[in-house]
């Protein structure tokens, strides 16, 4: 069976809906360009870095990697 | 099962449907955009660098605050709207969009305005955006703005935050400048807004919402001009002594002071016949004179900022 509007609803909320889809779009660009610029401002991403249950010789300080 | 009972629960009268531009009028566009202008201003003179995209999103932030804001206005004051005709149009009194919607919205974009702010700036910034919601949603419109004539003095200051925000989301920060900022726009409110209710005939009393001209009368309104406009011309002049003044914005603020104080005392010299005379002549002016003023200040401070820039100093 072929999917079909069943509704006039979704023809009379077209416009609100592609709003309210338009609005969250641009928080998810919002959130990300943050995201990209929070990081790239740290300028050593090693700061970044944590340990992940995994051993990373990169992010273990100087003196105790020696 | 169908939505449509769900469309009847939220709009029972006529089904009207609100649309996206329904749901901006409810955030007050025109405040929002003075809100913008002396809020990027209060940003881009500040000392500190910021980066361009964490200062479009704090500005946004700020806008959608004050958005925020006055959705719960229009949330808390539909009765009083449907009432006056100036507001009678507003989404909420006539019947475009539901008062619940409204205060969803109003509080949605509130905690979230709030929150984004923190997340890319700072938490004082963040706080005194909230503080600005607040003061305006719940000092000003619930529990002041019916209950005394000076409401229009403590609704100015939540218009008077933006430009502090705008500071605090570069420096982290509340300085003199950014004080002396927020002073300029809250001493500058009453008298622009007494030189309108001076000349406009408002029906504030209808709605029961105590107006200066009615509840003491138009030559006590005269007088709280010329006071208000004398307070006001050392905050703008000092303004000029801070890192973020000069000589431009000192000649700016001299010229623009004489020129709207000799308004006021123009104002506050006659009495309504001779305003009857010449159809409000005088108080039609200073009312223009007192956008041009707001605008200049501001304007000469980026000139400032501007000029500091070139010159590599600060």
């Amino acid at each position: 069976m072929a999917i079909k509007v069943e509704h006039e609803i979704h023809q009379r909320r077209k416009g609100r809906n592609m709003g309210v889809g338009l609005l969250l779009a641009g928080m998810i660009a919002i959130v990300f360009g943050l995201t990209v610029v929070k990081v790239l401002q740290l300028g050593d991403v090693t700061k970044f870095e944590k340990f992940d249950h995994v051993a990373r010789p990169q992010i273990i300080p100087e003196e105790e990697s020696n | 099962m169908s939505d449509m009972s769900l469309n009847e629960t939220i709009h029972p009268k006529d089904g009207h449907e609100p649309s996206m531009g329904d749901y901006y009028a409810l955030m007050k566009p025109r405040v929002m955009s003075l809100v913008v202008f002396t809020a990027l201003v209060g940003l881009l003179v500040s000392p500190v660098p910021v980066h361009p995209f964490i200062g479009f999103v704090g500005i946004l932030c700020i806008a959608v605050g004050a958005g925020a804001s006055g959705a719960l206005n229009m949330w808390w004051d539909a009765d009083i709207d449907a009432i006056m005709k100036r507001t009678a149009k507003r989404p909420i009194p006539s019947g475009k969009v539901a008062p619940g919607e409204a205060l969803g919205i109003g509080v949605a974009l509130s905690f979230f305005s709030v929150v984004l702010l923190w997340l890319a700036t700072n938490a004082l910034a963040a706080g005194l955006l909230a503080f600005t919601i607040f003061f305006y949603a719940v000092v000003y419109s619930m529990w002041l703005k019916r209950l005394t004539p000076q409401n229009i003095v403590i609704g100015g200051a939540a218009g008077a935050f933006p430009p502090m925000i705008g500071w605090a989301v570069a420096t982290g920060s509340v300085t003199i400048e950014s004080v002396l900022m927020f002073m300029l726009i809250f001493m500058w409110t009453p008298p622009h807004f007494w030189a309108l209710a001076l000349f406009v005939k408002t029906d504030y009393g209808d709605a029961g919402v105590p107006m200066l001209t009615e509840t003491h009368g138009r030559d006590s309104t005269r007088k709280h001009v010329i006071v208000y406009t004398a307070l006001l011309v050392p905050v703008a002049i000092g303004l000029g002594f801070t890192s973020i003044g000069g000589p431009v914005y000192l000649t700016v603020a001299v010229l623009m002071n004489a020129w709207f104080f000799k308004g006021a005392y123009d104002i506050w010299k006659r009495d309504d016949a001779a305003a009857d005379a010449d159809n409000y002549a005088v108080e039609k002016s200073v009312f223009k004179v007192s956008l041009y003023y707001l605008f200049a200040h501001f304007v000469a401070l980026l000139i400032e900022a501007a000029l500091r820039l070139n010159t590599g100093t600060f």
